[in-house]
């Protein structure tokens, strides 16, 4: 499949394409984290080396076959999604937000000291495992469960923690539980993505998990709307492809970045698709196509 | 039987004691009204007892169980559903949405069974489309149960509210301020409401609420709150009359 599929899309594109499918992983699990239960985390790309590290050092150093190691290391990054959700996720507000950033810094000083990890060198020789294949079947079925659990009562509860947190708490909702979950979930898919980079790109290093790839993936999220799948498709597909398309000013990038930023939170503060409904599209339409119709008499 | 009763509750907030070991006993299937000035400690108490706060004496029961230490989601699983003074919807989620995130969460469906679609998630979704088709009816909301409920007009934000309280089967409806900012029709439509939620529901509702004449006209028990302390309760033509209550807050000749 893999064959084939490199022999149809040349190599540049193919790559392009690939890591676009690890992003949106990755970004659907900030999404629920971010977009759906509102808990701003800005440290995602830790939970990425978490698992990019642990996945590799498995199947290089212990020999551990691929798939489990993949696992493995999504696990990894969830129990740590696990030890930082519960204390921070029980208070209100933005302390999320800067114990991800300081979990962030962490993890990538510590593996900057890592001996197993090559430390500031970086693991070389990974095996490449990671394929279009692979990456395609993953994303879907992240895909397809995350809609499914998005439209359950139980993902319109998760809406509600982001909405009002004391009202969904009045509704019966286990907020705190709720949000521990959402946080391991997301940080599970963080780290799956980790792992799939680590044996797709052969060669990791801690510069390639610092703040301003958290920040990347946050991004995506807002770009896209918080909260809306489709939006974090479009999201992590604008903001993969763009880095690319602008290569000739790569040094300015981050500025990019915060001016993109700040637009967005001007114009459109819920991101692109944040909160475009099938229901209110049709209503436009039909309310459009309605007015013709009857002007047509006249 | 008392459904809720309050044995000597007192809340401080730092050195301030917004509530002064105050007693109340709320009778089954009545309504109980509680009023008081600004600042007496009324929305103190609701959020004492759905546990938004935690008493700082005394205790709590609801249908004799002590609730005390319980956190708010606890208390809203017993059958204590409520309404907000300032409105907390969910408001980008549906009319719809809002009801069905409050629907009977003892008996919810996990988020696996939620992906997997297990027979578990597909009976508690079917029970709770009737459910809340029912009470959007009810509250004459079902034509706009797919708009966005910040899209609502104010008064039908209230009723959604009430909507979304009742979600649960409540056993206890504590209402804060529901007449705030309505009309004087739709304070009739309101107290009809209430009535016919009491008796249709089996319900018991205390309320909070300025409007002198919805309280005396449909409430069986009031009690008066300031600065903390129960100063009085009876009927209402007892509390109408009493002379610390006209001078505390009713006004007028003692």
């Amino acid at each position: 499949m893999d064959q084939l599929i490199s022999q149809i899309i040349e190599p540049y594109y193919l790559r392009i394409i690939i890591l676009f499918g690890i992003n949106l992983i990755m970004v659907l699990g900030l999404n629920l984290i971010t977009g759906v239960t509102g808990q701003l985390s800005m440290g995602h790309a830790g939970f990425m080396s978490l698992g990019a590290y642990t996945s590799a050092i498995l199947t290089m150093h212990l020999g551990v076959p691929f798939y489990l190691a993949l696992l493995g290391g999504a696990l990894m990054a969830a129990l740590f999604g696990l030890i930082i959700g519960v204390p921070a996720l029980r208070l209100e507000g933005d302390y999320l937000a800067i114990v991800t950033i300081g979990f962030g810094e962490i993890v990538r000083v510590f593996f900057l000291n890592f001996e197993p990890g090559g430390k500031a060198v970086g693991l070389a020789g990974i095996p490449k495992e990671t394929g279009f294949t692979l990456v395609a079947v993953i994303a879907i079925v992240v895909i397809v469960c995350m809609a499914r659990l998005l439209n359950s009562r139980m993902g319109k509860a998760l809406y509600a923690l982001r909405e009002n947190e004391i009202a969904a708490a009045a509704c019966g909702v286990n907020t705190t539980r709720l949000k521990v979950m959402t946080f391991m979930l997301g940080t599970f898919l963080g780290g799956l993505g980790g792992g799939l980079y680590a044996h797709y790109r052969y060669y990791i290093s801690p510069v390639d998990f610092d703040f301003s790839r958290s920040i990347e993936l946050v991004n995506m999220v807002v770009l896209g709307g918080l909260g809306s799948i489709p939006g974090a498709i479009l999201g992590t597909a604008i903001l993969t492809a763009l880095p690319e398309a602008l290569r000739v000013v790569a040094d300015y990038r981050m500025l990019f970045y915060g001016a993109l930023l700040v637009l967005m939170m001007v114009f459109r503060p819920n991101g692109l698709l944040g909160d475009i409904r099938l229901y209110d599209l049709k209503k436009r339409w039909s309310k459009r196509w309605g007015k013709k119709k009857e002007a047509k008499p006249c | 039987m008392l459904v809720l009763n309050l044995k000597h509750i007192s809340q401080e907030f730092g050195g301030l004691r917004a509530l002064d070991s105050v007693d109340l006993g709320v009778e089954q299937n009545t309504i109980f009204g509680v009023i008081g000035p600004n600042g007496a400690g009324k929305t103190t108490l609701f959020n004492l007892i759905t546990g938004i706060y935690q008493a700082t004496e005394g205790e709590l029961f609801f249908n004799d169980q002590k609730i005390n230490g319980l956190s708010s989601y606890q208390v809203a699983r017993l059958g204590i559903g409520r309404t907000f003074q300032n409105i907390r919807l969910f408001k980008r989620l549906s009319v719809e949405d809002n009801v069905r995130v409050a629907f009977d969460w003892t008996q919810a469906a996990g988020m696996l069974s939620s992906v997997l679609g297990l027979p578990r998630y597909r009976r508690e979704k079917k029970a709770a489309r009737e459910t809340i088709a029912e009470l959007l009816e009810l509250l004459g909301l079902y034509e706009r149960r797919m708009e966005y409920a910040d899209s609502l007009s104010y008064g039908e934000q209230r009723r959604l509210e009430i909507a979304r309280a009742l979600a649960a089967r409540p056993a206890l409806l504590l209402l804060d301020e529901p007449a705030a900012g309505m009309n004087s029709t739709e304070k009739a439509e309101l107290m009809e409401l209430i009535l016919r939620m009491r008796s249709g529901m089996k319900l018991t509702i205390l309320l909070v609420e300025h409007d002198m004449q919805l309280v005396m006209n449909i409430c069986e028990r009031i009690a008066v709150l300031d600065y903390g302390r129960k100063i009085a309760e009876g009927t209402p033509q007892e509390v109408k009359n009493d002379p610390q209550v006209v001078r505390s807050y009713l006004g007028g000749e003692p």
